[in-house]
């Protein structure tokens, strides 16, 4: 049976204790998207993040990618962090080198060290830092660490580059140019990439898809007593895929647009019904219980 | 100069930091001189000159009944306990607390049992030791082994414990089983702390081998002070327990200049 998604999520739920962090999420990701996933500060984004990287595991539903189930880490998917991405005590050649050096066995390594030097090296060459492989993590700049983390990830090529508010600890600048790079490298290499952040404007600005993660909304189980509720994905649609250049951050329409999508995801005030949900995007699906959207209820 | 706004600059820092010492010095002086005046057979506070003689005679002559340098061979003696008793309890600290701070099985396996040993005052189990070691040189290296090994395990695993779980789930993603997590990963980064972590367990286990050398050895720096206090003779014990006190300094910046010679990477003290 083919079902639509690279990535695929089904009825996730995540709850921490008590408290229900992810409520019944669907998610299909097609391969070759730049999937953004934005929310509100305490939405769960990094909860949805850790059940698709297999840090934690979900209370029920399915995570599977490429039509398999997700389990622990493993090389199917890349990771970038915010901070430590980095191995302190190795040099960014060897930073980008370790992928290599942990999947291959020790004659093989030494067989093929020239090789995978090589490529380590066009890998930082493309990300502009050849002239600091020698260099220990700690000596580059943030902008230029989280380069280093990006290559260390794409050298085992994995099916899915996640990353985690990648540019949030970078000054407003460098995260301009991480940005750009970021969109130029993923033109390139043509890899999926599922990056969140809380940022609205780089969501959209870097996504093709964008996917809006909240708790602020509401269904038909009723609000009496207080119903455990956690964030469901509120929002999920293309981005017009402008050209490679920051201007458009000014254009009156991206405005509009992040001033949507603030309404939509991040107002408590503004609080839609899951059956008004903007779910425009063509791989979007989704599944309601009966309790979520009872039959009778009108509409 | 000592207000809170004050930067001693160089030549000044060296005064002051000298000026303890030189009180001390004076202090001492003084006070030996008044009573070697009262009675020049005092033994109590014996002259520079005596501890000279002292020196000379139990490190540049040779021991007329063993044909040894005395102080040569208790050093020997005593180092060769230390570093014994040292490095197996890094070693075995190492390697447990490593895979302690990894495996939370083995944590909570281990853990307890770690805890109950270091709150075992070490000396109380001195007699132990003796009685089922022997009083020869295993059971002064198990005292120093027992004493510190705890604490650098217990270091060690909540060192790694603190590692963030970032660097591991990316040591995965990239591939790593858990046994290559545990050595090639995780463990060169440990190195910096285990260093200084045993700098500071030196001070310990030197008491440990002191003691142990008090109550039962033929040689060595600590049995030679318990020795030669029969007799009052502070002229060999103070320049004893000068020597000691040197070769602990030495030890330190020895560890302290390994440590910054080696993980060049680790000279910022930040993590990445």
């Amino acid at each position: 049976m083919s079902t639509p998604g690279f990535l695929r999520i089904e009825d996730l739920y995540k709850s921490y204790g008590p408290k229900r962090v992810l409520d019944n999420v669907d998610l299909a990701v097609e391969r070759g998207e730049l999937c953004t996933l934005v929310g509100p500060s305490g939405c769960g984004k990094t909860t949805l993040l850790r059940q698709i990287l297999g840090e934690e595991f979900p209370d029920a539903g399915t995570v599977h990618l490429e039509g398999r189930p997700l389990g622990h880490p493993d090389t199917r998917r890349g990771i970038v962090f915010q901070r430590y991405s980095l191995f302190a005590h190795l040099t960014v050649l060897d930073n980008v080198l370790l992928g290599r050096q942990l999947t291959t066995g020790a004659l093989e390594r030494w067989r093929r060290r020239r090789e995978f030097r090589d490529e380590a090296m066009r890998y930082l060459e493309r990300m502009r830092l050849a002239e600091h492989a020698a260099k220990y993590p700690h000596q580059l700049s943030g902008g230029m660490q989280q380069r280093v983390a990006i290559a260390q990830s794409l050298i085992l090529k994995p099916q899915i580059l996640m990353m985690d508010e990648p540019f949030g600890a970078l000054d407003p600048d460098t995260r301009e140019d991480m940005q750009l790079f970021l969109l130029e490298l993923w033109e390139q290499q043509k890899m999926t990439v599922f990056f969140v952040t809380h940022d609205l404007e780089e969501a959209v600005f870097l996504g093709t898809r964008i996917i809006v993660l909240s708790q602020y909304y509401q269904d038909d189980r009723g609000d009496t007593p207080t119903p455990n509720r956690g964030a469901k994905i509120v929002a999920d649609y293309q981005l017009p895929r402008a050209a490679l250049s920051t201007d458009v951050k000014r254009s009156p329409e991206f405005a509009e647009l992040v001033a949507r999508i603030r309404r939509e995801g991040f107002d408590p005030e503004y609080r839609r019904h899951v059956r008004e949900f903007n779910l425009s995007h063509p791989h979007s699906f989704r599944t309601l219980t009966e309790d979520e959207q009872r039959s009778g209820a009108g509409g | 100069m000592f207000g809170i706004h004050a930067r001693p600059a160089g030549g000044l820092r060296w005064v002051l930091a000298a000026l303890p010492f030189v009180i001390l010095v004076l202090v001492y002086t003084f006070a030996s001189d008044v009573r070697h005046r009262a009675n020049p057979s005092d033994k109590i506070l014996p002259t520079a000159g005596q501890m000279v003689d002292a020196v000379d005679r139990m490190a540049f002559t040779r021991d007329t009944r063993s044909g040894n340098y005395v102080m040569l061979a208790d050093t020997v003696a005593s180092v060769r306990r230390l570093a014994l008793g040292v490095v197996l309890a890094a070693s075995v600290g190492l390697l447990l607390g490593l895979n302690m701070g990894l495996f939370p099985g083995l944590y909570a396996t281990a853990n307890p049992f770690v805890t109950f040993v270091s709150m075992i005052p070490p000396l109380s189990i001195l007699p132990i030791l003796f009685i089922t070691l022997g009083v020869d040189e295993l059971a002064k290296v198990a005292l120093i082994f027992i004493g510190i090994t705890p604490v650098i395990t217990r270091d060690v695993a909540a060192y790694v414990a603190r590692i963030p779980r970032e660097q591991i789930t990316k040591a995965l993603t990239l591939g790593a089983s858990p046994l290559a997590l545990t050595y090639r990963v995780i463990l060169p980064q440990v190195w910096p702390r285990l260093i200084e972590n045993v700098r500071l367990s030196l001070g310990a286990a030197w008491l440990f081998l002191i003691a142990a050398e008090a109550i039962a050895a033929n040689e060595g720096l600590g049995y030679r002070i318990f020795l030669v206090r029969r007799y009052l003779a502070m002229d060999v014990i103070l320049p004893y327990v000068l020597w000691i006190t040197a070769l602990g300094f030495a030890f330190d910046w020895a560890l302290r200049t390994l440590s910054r010679k080696a993980f060049r990477w680790n000279v910022a003290g930040e993590k990445t």
